[in-house]
């Protein structure tokens, strides 16, 4: 298995620290990194060991994000989720200090309970007993109750 | 697969549509054939905003099938003045009738309290969203006045937050239609039923205006809505379009001597009274259609099969909703 961080953008995936065992989420289109860790759920109160580099020279894209999360390998539900807002990524699964799956994400049909609509208008906004449910489009997602398309600002709907 | 409940009118397929229209003008021309069909029914009527036509004509077709409604009355006498949500609402419903008619200012109230039931539902306005059922009636007005094929409709009013539009809309996807939407532009369709229109008919027959002169020669059937005054942030913006959308039989001079006038109602004064007395006139019609169409609906609905004849007996070889 090869070294993380192997080949393209080796230097700059070096300037933030390596991982033993874990995830690194590459080649996240620049500034949406801590998107990333909000639509994970991951907002380091509960110790998770987080490194995050922003906005580095990429050759593939011209800016990108690297998110490496310590200690935790994340399920394929929540690598479709990021496809949302990280369509470039992918996702290496590290285990002592080697890559050992590496994966691009994948557009999910539909997302539950991670974005919030919104439409005020929408039953989904009260205090009813409901899970948030959109179905994704080709360029946006679509509420499943209210049906509001939302094309632009995807990030900013993140229930957190 | 029949239907369980009635969110949309996008669930509808033509042959859905066929059969509810047919059925209610069998019901029309013979009310007695099926006046005891659904004894001992009950349908629940939960409606959380004002409703005179709907909720009349839901409660009065539920009857001339000889059953009877349980109505869950004012929001201020209800369980909803304590906080109680609408997932509990409806589930407490469903322990007492046989049918849940839900009306509600939630975009997407109907989706999801069909979730939390088993028993059939029927969306009777959610919010600027949906009106099937309104929908149902004016396809019945629509083909009883000019067919619904090869069929020139102009949609006028407010169209941005107007759900008898919307259902309708999607509805004519159906037909061989050609649909012209007038407004202003602050009140247009909802890119969300644009989207929908497009991929339901790839945007073919689908046209915009701001303005009505220009279509009005070509059409077959005029539907009109209230431009609502309480949309508007400013009156002055208010009084310069609300003008604009006002017909008057001065306007239809311009018209085919067969235009169909329709309008889901109430109106204000988008439509002049004098419009009430010429051939044009059929929301008045429109208004009466929907006791049939409805009862036509919770027969076929409520039937233990799914199914209802013409003769108000179960009839095995058509009438299931999803045919």
């Amino acid at each position: 298995m090869s070294n993380e961080g192997d080949n393209e953008d080796v230097d700059h995936e070096l300037r933030v620290s390596k991982i033993r065992d874990g995830t690194v989420i590459d080649h996240v289109r620049g500034g949406q990194a801590l998107n990333v860790l909000a639509i994970l759920g991951i907002d380091g109160s509960k110790g998770e060991e987080l490194s995050i580099g922003m906005n580095v020279p990429s050759d593939r894209l011209a800016r990108k994000d690297i998110v490496k999360v310590e200690g935790r390998e994340l399920s394929q539900d929540e690598v479709d989720v990021l496809s949302l807002i990280a369509p470039d990524a992918t996702i290496n699964i590290v285990r002592d200090y080697d890559v050992e799956e590496k994966h691009r994400v994948e557009r999910p049909d539909v997302v539950e309970g991670v974005l919030s609509c919104p439409n005020a208008a929408c039953i989904t906004t009260g205090n009813e007993p409901v899970t948030s449910r959109f179905t994704v489009l080709e360029d946006g997602v679509r509420c499943s109750y209210c049906e509001t398309i939302v094309r632009e600002e995807i990030a900013s709907l993140i229930d957190t | 697969m029949r239907h369980d409940h009635l969110i949309t009118s996008k669930q509808l397929s033509r042959a859905d549509i066929e059969t509810v229209l047919d059925h209610a003008a069998d019901i029309a021309a013979d009310p007695s054939a099926v006046a005891d069909r659904h004894a001992g029914t009950l349908l629940g009527l939960l409606f959380f905003e004002p409703s005179t036509r709907t909720k009349m004509s839901f409660e009065t077709a539920m009857k001339r099938l000889g059953g009877d409604v349980v109505d869950m009355g004012s929001i201020e006498s209800s369980s909803v003045k304590k906080g109680e949500t609408l997932a509990d609402t409806v589930r407490v419903i469903e322990g007492y009738a046989d049918a849940i008619v839900l009306r509600h200012p939630k975009q997407g109230s109907a989706t999801m309290a069909s979730e939390f039931v088993d028993v059939p539902l029927l969306n009777a306005g959610d919010g600027a969203g949906h009106h099937p059922t309104q929908t149902l009636l004016d396809l019945y007005t629509i083909r009883e006045n000019a067919g619904l094929d090869d069929l020139t409709i102009g949609i006028m009013g407010d169209l941005k937050y107007g759900r008898t539009v919307h259902s309708l809309a999607h509805a004519l996807t159906n037909f061989d239609t050609r649909q012209h939407f007038v407004s202003p532009e602050s009140l247009r369709l909802p890119r969300e039923v644009v989207y929908d229109l497009h991929q339901q008919q790839d945007g073919t027959g689908i046209r915009e205006h701001e303005s009505l002169e220009d279509i009005l020669p070509s059409l077959d059937v005029l539907y009109v809505t209230r431009i609502q005054r309480e949309r508007f942030p400013d009156e002055n913006e208010y009084q310069t379009v609300a003008g604009e959308y006002q017909i008057d039989v001065e306007t239809l001079e311009a018209a085919s001597d067969d235009l169909t006038v329709m309008h889901p109602l109430p109106r204000v004064d988008e439509i002049a009274p004098e419009i009430d007395q010429t051939d044009h006139a059929a929301y008045f019609e429109q208004a009466h259609n929907g006791v049939p169409v409805r009862m036509a609906l919770l027969d076929l609905l409520l039937s233990d099969d799914g199914t209802a004849g013409p003769d108000g007996t179960d009839d095995t070889s058509g009438g299931d909703l999803d045919e």
